[in-house]
């Protein structure tokens, strides 16, 4: 038995303590300080001398110089394996449904619970056979987790090519049993259990081969499928200034978004909107499996009262969960909520550790910090065929609302998809408040592209359109460019925009998405309506838009919906002018 | 028992530096001076050098002046014999009341854990249109008043304090005005109020920094009051001031300044106090509403602009109104589905209007021709200014809702406005 390397506390400011160590250090360890009966779990992240430097993982009130610390040569990790899915955890992976029975209504600092009931035992099916060859991340046997086969997997960190020795039969364990025995090439044998650990900060990699995102991932926003889509395996930004409905947007994804598991990291923002989450999810049903939205959630929330530097690692374990499940072949989609609030936890390190100042006091590692946490997303193919994909969409809250900053600016480098909200839409109740004029998206959409491009072109000309009545006023402006205009309002005020509080307009399935489109494309964007005046026009596009509204709000396929879609046809049909009549194209 | 040293070795802005041994992170002292007594909290230790801010300020301190640990962190007094009374920045009576030392409380406490949350789901009615149909205010909401000098922010946070059905009032003042503390004793007295009140007041004359522990004081006795069963309404103000003290200190301890010389962390300071606002499972709550004044009406000044972030929304106080642009409610959408079928038709209706007759006023003021269309704009929009947003309104929200129809009635078709039909048959003319 090595014996533990002890420190002395000799430095303390806010949540940084320096050590002297008795012995080696091990950068980015985890150690514990040891403060009467509490032991407060904190990271090395700078090594000078004999000194470590450590950011702790808890409020550090009451420390004491001289107080002592433990070091573990364990980096920060995360146990992975059954149990995960429906659970709340912390950023350190404590589970806070318990903690909650253990300490009551305060988190309890130096309070660490086991993240997977040990206790808990699951009905195991194995597939591989003795005598098989297995690499890291193999499938070994199963068992089921709510609605999915959750595999026991060959621990990631073993290397090469492994004889199972021994397979647990059929039966229940707990995932402290070994259930395979493996042997490597240097004849070394391995338990393998149900669960496994895995450090946060390095990514899973034993998969055969990362593939290009080319599916679209459908959230069921029209605004983003349709105009500015999302891939499997794919990254996307929501910058945002405060109350342009950031989170909102976030929550529905969460709710709709068609994928296996949704990992929700609640980073450094508001108590109550993660409280929201976890008491409606239970209660909500997933219309693709008929079970609560909660088994297939799991939520890693560090709110903003929580203690900093566990808000820094709270995204690297959601990721690391993220990886996990797909290496079972499955779909994930990590939705990061916010990542300024996990670089301003890098930005307030950085400062106590005298770290010479980049852009706004940020660090100059931020970029490379942002760049590598997106680069974990992706839609791989395992080593037995299979195809899983983690997809991570994240939001930005820049300060002032203004996008040139450090964090929005290194993040736009590395995604795939912008979805920028703007205050000005936001204020005229415009939702989701993406702007279409700013936002842009790498991946291939399910609507036909050239009817997305004339989406775009009509938001576009619209704008035009608007900006030049402005100064040429509304009498100034040719009738031709005025129901250009009108077009344009037309489509963002009924197809654009979503109603989150209608059950039927909160979420628009793909086939609706493509028929509604389609719809309107023919019959409005591209047609010519012989209208006289601009009043008339005004007129006959706000009795469109009512018409449209109801139509939003009634369920695909029924009686209702063919009967307003009739009505449309009807209206638009006694507008419908001869091509000649009008000019514009 | 208490240590005793006398060997001050610093003195820099209003942190002083003192050697000394077996000292704890943020525990308290109090430093003698010359001039009195004031409490003091360590910020930072290094090997034997213990830094600590002086609330009262530096001046005057002696390099030989004692400075007494008293081994434990900030507390404070709590329970049913503060109500009434009115204490300042440090928790000493500013009244003719007794010092109270009884159920002492640390301040600064743990988060709450979320899962012990549960979903805000209680209206708190005001009376004011602006307020009960647009943003409603809802039990547990943090929510920060937004605004510049001059404009009655302090006179909003009374009416709202007085209005609102709550158990216990807290007023946590940072550099108030002592005619605008005089006014929230009066207004309170006035109603009655001043009995469920307790009052921890730094006036504009104090030390800056004393105001630091004004925040987490008020909102350790909220805390022990809502653990009670207590509905609790927490009011600070201003928020500003709070900010610009954490500024100083941190300038003092040569941190590096992130935007406009606030420290990196300023977010995490501030929404470790905003989040004190809670609703406990199977126990009392805490509202909070704060004054956030915003210099030179700068909505991007990190002030506001970390607040927006942390706050459930925000009030906009403009003009002596309440701005419908800017202003937001998040927690409306948990109550106001339950009010009354068309309050959430209204509340969405009138504000796209409303954003139209901006647009209209904007024409108009550059000298354009005004439409039919123009000019019914500009009729709502008048009687929307007069009757909905002015803070002279004092009406139930159902008057209001029903005023709301009879507005759009007045100046618009049923189609014009944009509502569903099935809305439009329902309520369009029935007020």
């Amino acid at each position: 038995m090595i014996q533990k390397r002890k420190g002395i506390i000799t430095k303390l400011t806010g949540n940084m303590a320096v050590a002297e160590v008795d012995g080696f250090i091990v950068q980015n360890e985890v150690a514990y300080i040891i403060h009467g009966e509490e032991r407060l779990k904190s990271e090395v992240i700078r090594v000078r001398g004999r000194f470590a430097e450590m950011q702790v993982f808890e409020y550090t009130r009451g420390i004491r110089i001289g107080d002592e610390a433990e070091f573990t040569e364990e980096l920060l990790s995360v146990e992975l394996g059954p149990g995960l899915l429906g659970q709340i955890f912390d950023g350190l992976q404590n589970p806070l449904p318990e903690l909650a029975k253990k300490c009551g209504f305060f988190l309890k600092r130096g309070a660490y619970l086991e993240p997977l009931d040990p206790k808990r035992e699951w009905e195991f099916t194995p597939t591989a056979k003795e005598g098989d060859r297995a690499r890291a991340g193999d499938k070994l046997g199963f068992a089921p987790e709510m609605i999915f086969k959750h595999y026991a997997l060959v621990p990631f960190a073993l290397k090469g090519s492994l004889d199972v020795v021994k397979i647990a039969k059929r039966g229940k364990y707990n995932v402290k049993q070994p259930i395979a025995e493996l042997k490597d090439a240097d004849g070394k044998r391995h338990n393998v259990f149900l669960s496994q650990t895995w450090p946060v900060k390095i990514p899973i990699k034993v998969y055969a081969e990362k593939l290009k995102p080319a599916t679209p991932l459908v959230t069921k926003m029209r605004l983003i499928d349709s105009l500015f889509p999302v891939a499997a395996g794919g990254t996307y930004c929501i910058p945002g200034p405060f109350g342009a409905g950031k989170t909102v947007l976030q929550q529905l994804t969460s709710r709709h978004a068609e994928v296996d598991i949704v990992i929700i990291a609640a980073c450094g923002e508001r108590a109550g909107e993660v409280v929201e989450t976890l008491k409606t999810f239970p209660e909500l049903t997933d219309p693709k499996t008929g079970r609560p939205l909660s088994d297939r959630t799991v939520i890693i929330c560090n709110t903003s009262s929580m203690p900093v530097a566990a808000r820094e690692s709270s995204v690297y374990t959601a990721v690391t969960i993220a990886e996990y499940y797909r290496q079972m072949g499955l779909n994930v989609l990590l939705l990061a909520d916010s990542t300024s609030r996990w670089a301003q936890a890098m930005r307030e390190m950085s400062g106590r550790l005298e770290e010479i100042p980049g852009e706004e006091a940020f660090p100059a590692y931020l970029e490379s910090r942002i760049a590598s946490f997106y680069e974990r997303a992706g839609i791989v193919r395992l080593n037995d065929g299979s195809i899983g994909s983690v997809t991570i969409g994240g939001t930005v809250s820049p300060a002032g609302g203004n996008f040139e900053e450090p964090v929005t600016q290194a993040t736009l480098k590395v995604v795939g998809a912008f979805h920028g909200l703007s205050r000005e839409r936001s204020d005229a109740r415009r939702y989701p408040a993406i702007d279409p004029l700013i936002s842009w998206s790498k991946y291939k959409s399910f609507i036909d592209e050239r009817q997305m491009r004339r989406g775009h072109q009509i938001l576009r000309k619209g704008h035009d359109v608007a900006q030049m009545m402005k100064v040429v006023g509304e009498e100034g402006t040719p009738l031709g460019d005025y129901i250009e205009y009108l077009k344009g309002e037309f489509f963002d005020s009924v197809y654009l925009q979503q109603n989150a509080f209608d059950s039927v307009d909160e979420a628009t399935p793909a086939e609706r998405q493509k028929y509604i489109f389609d719809f309107i494309y023919k019959n409005i964007l591209e047609a010519n309506f012989s209208l006289d005046d601009k009043a008339g026009a005004l007129h006959f596009f706000q009795s469109l838009r009512q018409l449209f509204r109801g139509w939003n709000s009634a369920a695909w396929g029924t009686s209702e919906f063919k009967k307003i879609e009739t009505e449309i046809s009807s209206a638009i049909s006694q507008r419908a002018a001869s091509k000649k009549e009008t000019g514009h194209v | 028992m208490y240590k005793i040293y006398a060997n001050i070795s610093q003195i820099a802005g209003d942190v002083i530096t003192v050697e000394a041994e077996g000292i704890g992170y943020m525990e308290i002292a109090e430093v003698s001076t010359q001039a009195g007594i004031s409490l003091a909290q360590v910020i930072r230790l290094d090997g034997k050098k213990v830094y600590l801010q002086v609330f009262a300020g530096s001046r005057g301190i002696s390099t030989g002046d004692k400075v007494r640990f008293l081994g434990h962190s900030m507390r404070i007094a709590s329970g049913e014999d503060l109500l009434g009374r009115i204490f300042n920045g440090s928790g000493f009576p500013l009244d003719k009341g007794p010092h109270l030392a009884d159920n002492l409380i640390d301040i600064g406490t743990p988060a709450v854990n979320p899962v012990k949350r549960i979903i805000p789901n209680k209206m708190i009615r005001t009376g004011i249109p602006m307020i009960d149909v647009f943003n409603s205010l809802v039990v547990s909401q943090k929510l920060p008043i937004f605004s510049i000098a001059g404009e009655p922010y302090n006179e909003l946070m009374a009416r709202i304090a007085i209005q609102a059905e709550v158990d216990i009032i807290i007023l946590g003042g940072m550099g108030l005005k002592y005619d605008d503390y005089l006014f929230f004793r009066d207004a309170l007295e006035a109603k009655g109020a001043l009995g469920r009140s307790i009052f921890f007041i730094h006036t504009a004359a104090d030390p800056t920094v004393e105001c630091l522990l004004v925040p987490d004081i008020c909102l350790a006795v909220a805390e022990n009051f809502a653990l009670a069963g207590k509905r609790v309404l927490v009011l600070l103000t201003d928020m500003t001031n709070f900010s610009d003290a954490l500024k100083e200190i941190a300038i003092t301890m040569e941190q590096v300044p992130s935007n406009r010389g606030y420290p990196g962390d300023l977010y995490s300071q501030l929404a470790s106090r905003y989040e004190k606002a809670v609703d406990f499972e199977g126990a009392g709550s805490i509202t909070m509403l704060a004054a956030t004044t915003m210099p030179g009406d700068d909505v991007t000044h990190p002030v506001p602009d970390n607040t927006g972030y942390i706050t459930e929304g925000q009030f906009y106080l403009k003009g002596g109104v309440i701005e419908p642009f800017g202003s937001l409610s998040r927690l409306k959408q948990q109550v106001n589905g339950k009010t009354r079928d068309d309050h959430r038709t209204i509340m969405d209706t009138m504000i796209q209007l409303f954003a139209s007759y901006r647009e209209t006023l904007e024409k108009r003021s550059m000298g354009f021709q005004m439409s039919s269309w123009d000019n019914k704009l500009l009729k709502y929009g008048g009687l929307f200014e007069r009757e909905m947003m002015s803070l002279e309104a004092n009406i139930p929200l159902e008057k209001a809702l029903d005023r709301g129809w009879e507005i759009m009635g007045e100046c618009f078709t049923p189609e014009e406005t944009g509502i569903k039909r099935s809305m439009i048959e329902r309520f369009w003319g029935k007020s």
